[in-house]
Order: structure tokens, then sequence, then C-alpha cells
């Protein structure tokens, strides 16, 4: 038994020992570099502390009484007593878990509310609003003031508060800039929330974290820190050297395709704001196949986008020689989602 | 239908080729051998046909074995990949539907019929039954569950895989996103699997309720009985939710009707409601069975009774009502207003409550004790520490706010892995290790069963432990790859290692099963640990009768008081009745057949054709209400023939086994 009580212990201080380092480590989660994620990480510090705490006594507890009462040669005839409980015993440790979930709740209250806001210090500052599309695998950054869009990464000024209005074209996707703040779903026709700031200048990664399919990997952007002057100068320049998009461009751009960085002087909110419950559909079910197995139907969408010309594109229910054909269609437009990034 | 076949067999990978050559060459070995050996009518008038709850039950354990194998390797195969940045092992469309087999194969396929097939083996038994409540809706149970996990199994030869995640959230899941068929395979397969589970929640509630042996009251039933009960209450109240949602899912993707996607007005965040209103209790259901079989196993092995009976109880009542208050917690990102996110925070967290009451109980109960280590309460004993990592990385999870930085990330990945594996598989594994003796007569070896216990521990918290920080680190779940600048390749190379050994481990058991088959040792008494419940009072392996006459119970631990008190009677021939049991049918496995065949039609959208199948279940279900076969009765002879045998081998058992 020598080898599980050995096992045990240095299990348990390797846990010990990793989560302790926690505090002075290189994960994104323990280096925040806003206000938001920085009063995340404190409410998780403190839960990581308190359940550090339960995890040693029981462990403890656990090792003790495990190591105590095992059989051995000399005790063989130890019959142990009859023992049903102890109503003082149980309701200790009744109460004591109630007593720890409280002083965790408490907190968790606070912040839940707290993140839901500008954060405190800022509120003075009119927050920039950034309107954020996610499609399949892309993410669309609009600056409905500063009149630009951006695709795959996304300019912030330092120290101002950024509101972003998280939407999606097709499948639904997690919003989640880990430096900066938590995550938030994007969903379509459904508007959600996120503020942050970011205190100094400085590039973050930003990635999907809710699964979407084939090019759910590629998915991730950029976010780029800026001084307030360095931000004024970029937006000037995008406003006068980056071309206009236009909607047949922009539906090409929701097709399932990774793209690359992409800059625009205007937005597309200009025809189309997909967290209004009633806008059109930008579904391209055809280019979604798989290239193997039983195609299956496809029901026409009479909210598609394709409709506006009077003619479906994609009448085709399951008519094998059609899907060959925007089958090959798929493998380009995909653009080598195959291929890494 | 116009069949193209090389659309409707899935070509163009190798890995996939491969296996179909394996399947194939399987199946015609299995065929041939079972003609060879004139193995078909065994199989069918002992097994296939039967309503004998012990078989049941031992069919769902293979079940469950055989899809832990495919669970397994998929899991395998999802380290491989991911073992090194921008490996090129799979591509994201076949990891894609690797994770999501995994997931529902690992929940609904292993987790399930291994549980249900403990329950189904010593329920009975422990509440001194002769047979379930209803044993042909039993079998029923049983052949629809085979026949949802052939049809979801069949799913990556044929047609094509499900790709859309164990969850399968809309709009993925919906036509718009996933035109192929595979996910049909999801709600057609899960459908029919689900409706047999919630025939066995049925079954198990009434058999509790209406076939305890005389004198045991509900607060004398061993704790397994509770938590399966429990158990199978959470079962009758969540399955129908679950049942509604895959049926919605299913005229969204075969008739075009709006509820989930995003055009039509449908709402997708409908499904998530459905899904993880069944979903989270779905976790309790695979959980709360596990922990009864802990609690029976720790008190046999400390020599104790259950410290805190009651307090258990309550616990595990006060679990199966907050299980189904805490749905929310599963999408606290998608923009809950504060007060929502506040209020599911506080009904997640609570649940630590009664399973901190739990784990203190189960301590106290080898407090004082003398702790016998043997295979199964090595198990049992590895669960605490490991639960309890698995349990505080949930309460930080439970906290909304912190959540934004968890969610769908690979520290989620590693908690449910630290719950569901401690929590349920060493406790499936202490069961078999326990119960083997009962169910075939013979012990699993102990030293192979130490590699076993040993590779499998070590391995899970190599593979699962680097999982917290890479979560912490940003690591998504779900992605096939990852650049090298991302830093996560070493610890996701360590975690890979991990799972090889893990697997190792499970070969251990495979091993020890085929080693014990052939060598155990076959005279091993009635009672081989000393145990304290009903079910080692009877022969070993059990007869078809259970009971020669139904034992009388005054107290908790039942039988390890009339060992205690002498109370143990040899059996007199004129206390010996005729005992009434149901004959075998064919109802269950051929209603699990046509439910495959309609569901196979309904999945490749052939509506009529699949329509005309479901005749055959009408047909079914019309046979057996014109059957009017009673059973049959077991004749006083006979019984008095075996149970004189047993009783004497089993005195000489005792003395071998108990030390």
């Amino acid at each position: 038994m020598k080898k599980s009580k050995l096992f045990l212990v240095s299990l348990t201080s390797i846990i010990a020992v990793l989560l302790l380092s926690g505090c002075e480590n290189n994960m994104v989660v323990f280096n925040p570099e806003g206000p938001i994620a920085r009063q995340i990480l404190e409410l998780i510090n403190f839960s990581i502390a308190l359940m550090l705490l339960v995890t040693v006594v029981v462990f403890g507890l656990f090792g003790f009484i495990v190591w105590k009462y095992r059989e051995k040669k000399d005790n063989m005839d130890y019959e142990p007593p009859e023992e049903h409980g102890s109503t003082v015993l149980e309701i200790i440790w009744t109460v004591i878990p109630i007593l720890i979930i409280v002083a965790l709740t408490i907190p968790t209250v606070k912040t839940i509310y707290a993140i839901d806001e500008i954060p405190k210090g800022y509120e003075n500052k009119e927050p920039l609003v950034i309107n954020v599309t996610s499609a399949d695998w892309k993410w669309i950054f609009s600056y409905p003031e500063q009149g630009i869009e951006t695709v795959n990464y996304v300019n912030i000024p330092e120290d101002r508060p950024i509101d972003f209005r998280l939407t999606s074209a097709g499948t639904m996707q997690s919003f989640w800039i880990p430096a900066l703040a938590g995550q938030k779903y994007t969903m379509a026709k459904a508007e959600t929330q996120l503020y942050l700031v970011a205190d100094n200048p400085g590039s973050y990664v930003g990635k999907n974290t809710n699964f979407n399919g084939q090019g759910y990997a590629g998915m991730e952007f950029e976010v780029l820190s800026q001084t307030q002057e360095d931000w004024d100068q970029w937006i000037k320049d995008v406003k006068e050297t980056a071309p206009k998009m236009t909607l047949q461009e922009y539906e090409k751009m929701l097709e399932p395709s990774h793209l690359g960085r992409k800059t625009f002087s205007n937005t597309h909110l200009e025809w189309v704001d997909h967290s209004d419950p009633h806008s059109k559909n930008y579904t391209n079910p055809e280019m979604y196949d798989r290239g193997h197995g039983w195609p299956g139907k496809i029901f026409e969408d009479k909210d598609n986008y394709k409709n506006k010309d009077g003619n479906n594109e994609h009448s085709n229910h399951g008519n094998n020689e059609d899907m060959k054909h925007k089958e090959s269609e798929t493998e380009d437009s995909h653009g080598g989602d195959h291929s890494g990034h | 239908m116009g069949i193209k076949w090389d659309e409707f067999f899935v070509t163009g990978d190798p890995l996939i080729f491969a296996s179909q050559i394996g399947i194939a060459l399987t199946l015609v070995g299995a065929l041939a051998g079972l003609t060879y050996f004139k193995k078909w009518n065994y199989l069918w008038s002992e097994w296939f046909t039967t309503v004998d709850h012990k078989k049941i039950g031992i069919m769902y354990i293979l079940l469950g074995v055989v899809m832990f194998f495919r669970g397994g390797i998929d899991g395998l195969m999802m380290k491989g990949q991911t073992a090194v940045p921008e490996n090129e092992f799979l591509n994201a469309q076949h990891y894609n539907e690797v994770f999501t087999t995994h997931g529902v194969i690992m929940i609904l396929f292993v987790a399930m019929p291994l549980l249900i097939g403990l329950m189904n083996f010593v329920i009975p038994l422990q509440i001194g039954a002769r047979d379930v409540a209803f044993p042909q809706l039993n079998a029923l149970s049983f052949w629809l569950t085979v026949s949802g996990a052939a049809l979801f199994n069949i799913s990556f030869i044929i047609g094509g895989s499900p790709d859309a995640g164990w969850t399968s959230y809309f709009p993925l899941a919906g036509k718009e996103f996933s035109p192929g068929i595979g996910n049909n395979f999801y709600a057609v397969a899960l459908q029919i699997a689900g409706a047999g589970t919630l025939m066995t929640g049925i079954n198990f509630v009434v058999t509790v309720l209406k076939m305890r042996t005389k004198g045991m009251t509900l607060m004398k039933m061993p704790m397994f009985t509770w938590t399966s009960f429990i158990t199978s209450i959470i079962i009758v109240a969540s399955f129908p939710i679950f049942t509604v949602a895959l049926a919605l899912m299913t005229f969204d993707r075969t008739f075009g009707t709006h509820f989930f996607t995003i055009s039509g007005g449908g709402m997708d965040m409908l499904w998530a409601n459905l899904f993880w209103l069944w979903g989270h209790p779905e976790v309790y259901i695979v959980v709360l069975p596990a922990f009864g079989m802990l609690s029976d196993i720790i008190s046999t092995f400390a020599r104790k009774t259950l410290y805190g009976y009651k307090s258990m109880v309550i616990s595990i009542v006060m679990i199966s009502v907050l299980s189904m208050l805490v749905w929310v917690h599963h999408f606290f990102t998608m923009g809950n207003s504060a007060g929502v996110n506040s209020f599911f925070s506080i009904t997640t967290m609570a649940i630590a409550i009664p399973t901190g009451v739990k784990v203190f109980n189960w301590l106290f109960t080898m407090r004082k004790g003398r702790i016998k280590f043997t295979t199964a309460m090595l198990w049992a004993l590895a669960f605490v520490p490991n639960f309890v990592i698995g349990g505080v990385t949930g309460v930080m999870l439970a906290m909304a706010a912190a959540d934004y930085q968890y969610h769908n990330t690979l520290f989620l990945v590693a908690h449910f892995h630290y719950v569901l594996i401690p929590g349920v598989v060493f406790p499936i594994f202490a069961g078999l290790y326990f119960w083997w003796p009962k169910m075939f007569g013979y012990m699993l070896n102990e030293k192979i069963g130490k590699w076993h216990f040993w590779l499998f521990v070590v391995g899970f918290n190599v593979t699962f432990m680097p999982m917290f920080f890479l979560g912490l680190d940003g690591a998504v779940r779900r992605a096939y790859t990852y650049s090298a600048e991302t830093g996560f390749g070493p610890l996701m190379m360590i975690s890979a290692v991990g799972s090889v050994i893990l697997a190792a481990g499970f070969a251990a058991l495979v091993y020890n099963i085929y080693w014990s088959a052939r060598n155990a040792d076959r005279n091993i008494g009635n009672d081989p640990w000393d145990a304290r419940t009903l079910e080692w009072a009877t022969a070993t392996p059990v007869q078809h009768y259970n009971f020669a006459s139904l034992p009388e119970v005054t107290k908790l631990d039942a039988f390890w008081h009339m060992k205690k008190n002498n109370e143990l009677q040899p059996l007199t021939e004129d206390e010996i009745e005729e005992i009434h049991l149901p004959s075998n049918t064919w109802i269950p496995i051929y209603m699990g057949v046509i439910f495959g065949i309609s569901g196979f039609l309904l999945v490749f959208e052939w509506t009529i054709a699949a329509g005309i199948a479901a005749l055959g279940i009408l047909a079914g279900l019309a046979f057996r209400s014109f059957d009017y076969d009673e059973g049959f009765h077991v004749h006083k002879d006979e019984i008095f023939e075996t149970e004189s045998k047993w009783r004497k081998s089993a005195k000489k058992g005792v003395k071998n086994h108990v030390s």
C-alpha cells in the first residue's frame, strides 16, 4: 500500500505546486491587460485559494484515514465497531460547504454585474462602438461612427472603453479575447454585448471558442491596442486608402472560407444588420457539403439573400448531378481550410 | 431513391477504408465461427430471447465494453492528432466527426449501458426480488439500446458520421450548415436508444417501489438501490425532454420545419435549452448510480455500515432536484442578464454541498474500519482525490463571471473528464471487480487488476491534468490543430502520452477478463468478499430464479447481520415452493431490429419506406398484445437439488476466501 500513498502524496503536491505557480506564469488568463480581465482574474484567484483549501483538507483527511485504518497483519482480528453516523459531524460538513459557497457567491455575483458595465474609472469616457459580425470562418468588425470595416483584425484605442456589439451571419460563435475580457456568444438575429478596456498598446489574440465546422480551428483575429494618436491616424489612413466594399463582395465574403485580413472604407451595416430578427439569411447550404457520404435534402430558404433576383440558385433537392458540380465549387471557395493556417 | 453506392458508403479516407475492411472481416468471421461451432441455437435461446434481468445486465455490460473500444479509439485519434502543432494525421472534417462520436458514444453507449447493466444485474438481487417489474419491457429496453448503438456506429462507414459535436448545437447541426445526413444519424439513433432508456427508468422506479422483499422498507435499501431509484426518477423526468428535442431536430432536418434553424423564425438557443435540460440531469443519471456502487463497495471493504445513511439519502435527493435547476450554466456566455447568470451560478455551486456531505460520509465510513485493498476498493479509493479535483474545478466553472474565461476551453474539457472518469468509470470498474464473481462464478485476477488500476489512474491524470493549464493559456476545445507559436505543443504531447498509458490500462482489463475466464478458481462460494447486502445471499453464479425463498429483512445491511447472528438457516424441503417465471420471447429483439431498419431508412430521408417499415413496429405491438404465454413454473425438486448443492460448497468457499 505504500505505493498508493506515495502516489497520492506526490499527486497532491504536484497539483498544489502547479496551481500555486499559476499566479506567476505566462498563461494568458493570468496576465490580464485590461480592467475587465483583471476583475475576472481576481475572482479566479480567490476561488483557487478557497478550492485549494478544500482540496488540501480532503486529501489530508483521506490520506490519514486510509493509512491509519488499513488492514495489516496485526489487526486481522480487529472487528470494526457498528457506527451509523453522527448528527453533529454531518451538520458540520453540511454547514462548512454552505459557508464556502456563500463566500464564493458574493464576489461572483458582484463580478457578474460589474463586467456587464463599463469598468469603473472609465464611465466618463464615451465608449467606442464596434459591431462584430462573425461568419464562417472570419470575423468582421464594423466601426459605425468612423464608417470603416475590417476583417480578422480590430484596432482599438488604449484606455478607452470599447463597446462590442456581437452578432453572427450564420452559425453560433463565441467572441473571446482572453487577455482583455471574457467571452460572449455571437448569434444570428440577436445581439450580445461585451465591454472592455485595454491598459496599454499591444497586440492580443482573439478567437472563436464555439465549434462551428471545418474552418473552426483557424478562426482567430488580432486585437491591436494603440495610443489614441496612432489610432486616429490609422482611421484617417483607412478612410483615405481602403477600397469600398460592394454588396456582391460582401455576399462573397460570407461564403464559408478563410479570408486573411481585409480593410474597407465603408461598412456592411449600410445594407444588412444581422442582429435584426428580420434580416435576410446569407446561408449557402450547398457549400457545406462534406464531399463524402450521402448528401441528403436541402430545403429552400424563402428568406435567403439569393431570392432578391427572383431565381433561387439551389433548388436542387438532393439532385446528385448538381451536387457533384457544386462540390467542386466548394473545394475552390474553401480556400485550403485543410492545409492549416 | 436513386442510390449512388459511392456516396452511400463513405469513401476516400484510408482510415475509414481500413475499418470497413476490418468490420467486414470481423462480421464474416463471427458469423462463420458461430455457424461452425453450432452456437446459433444457444445464443438465440439462452441470450437473445431472454427476459432474465441478470442475462440482460450482462449483455448491457458487454455492449458497454465493446463501445468503450470504439470511443477509446476515437479519443486516442484525437490525442494523436493534437500531440504536435499543425499535425496532418486527421483533417478538420475527420477530427470533427471523431470528437462528436467520441462524446456521444462515451456518454450514451458506454456509461449508460455499463451502469444500466450493473443496475439490471444487482438491483433485483439487492432488494430480494425474482426479477424486475416488467421483464419483457426490460429486454425491449436493451434491444432498443443495441439498435441505437448499431445505427450510430454504422454512420462512419455508411452515409457519413455526425460532425456537429455531441451537443449538436443549432444552427450548425441544421440543414443550413450540415446538409449531409450525418446528423440524421445523431437524431434517429439517440431517439431509439433514448426510448429504451426511458423504459428502463420506468421499469426500475416500479421495481424498487413494488418488488422489495418482506421487511425492506425504503430506508433499509442498500445505497446502490437508492441511487438507482433516484436515477430512474431523473430518467423519467428528463428523457422525455430529449425525446421532444430530437423529434423537433428530425422535423427540422428531414421535413424542413423551423424550430431551431435561423431561417423561418427558428430559435437556435431553444435547442441549447432543451438539450441541456436533459443533458445536465444526464450527468447525474450516470454519476448517481456510480456513487451508490462506491457506497456499497467502501462499506464492504472497510467492514463498516455506511456512515450517515440518512444524510446520504437526503443528499442524493437534493442532487436530483438541483440537477434540474442548473442547465443554464452551459451557456453563461450567451448574453443572459446578470440576474439569470447569478441565479444559475448559485444553484450550480449549491450542488457542491450535498456532494461534499457524501465525500465526508465516505471518508468516515472508512474511519475506524479495517480497509482491505482489493482491486475493487482501490478503484473506490482513487475516486476520492480525483473526483475532488473535478469537483472543485466544477465550482470554479460555476462562477459565471469566471466562466467567461473557461467556457469552451480545454479547462472545461479537463474538468468534465475529471468528473466523469473518476465519478463514473472508476466506480464502474470497481463494480465490475466487485460483482464479477456473482455474475460469472469466478473472480477477476487481482494482480492483473492492479496493473489495470495503476496504468489507468496514472494515465488518466497525465492525460487530463495538462488540459487545465492549456485551457487557462487560451487553448479552445474541438480545434483540430494549432500553430507552434501558441506554445501548446509540449503539454499537448504530455497529454497524448498519458492517453496511451490510459489505453494500456484498459488493455489490462481486457486481458484480465480473458485470463480469468480461462484460469480463475471456480470454487469461491457465494460470498467471496464477506459482503453486506442480499445479492451475496444467493448462489454464485445466481440461478435463474434468484432466491429459492425470498429473504426477510429487518435491518440495513441485512445479509451482514444474518451472517453475524447465524440466521442463515439451511433450506428445508417443505419450505420450498414452485417458482413462477416468465418465458423467453423473440418480440424484444424483433422490435430492436425493426426499429433499427425504420430508423436507418429515416436517416436516409426515405420517409415513405421508413413509414412502411414502421408498420412492423405496430405489428410487433399487436402480436405482443395477443401473446397469452403466462410463463412457466420451476419444479420443487429442481430447486431443492440446486439449492442444496451450492449451499454445501458455499461453506467451503467462505473458509477459503474470507480472511
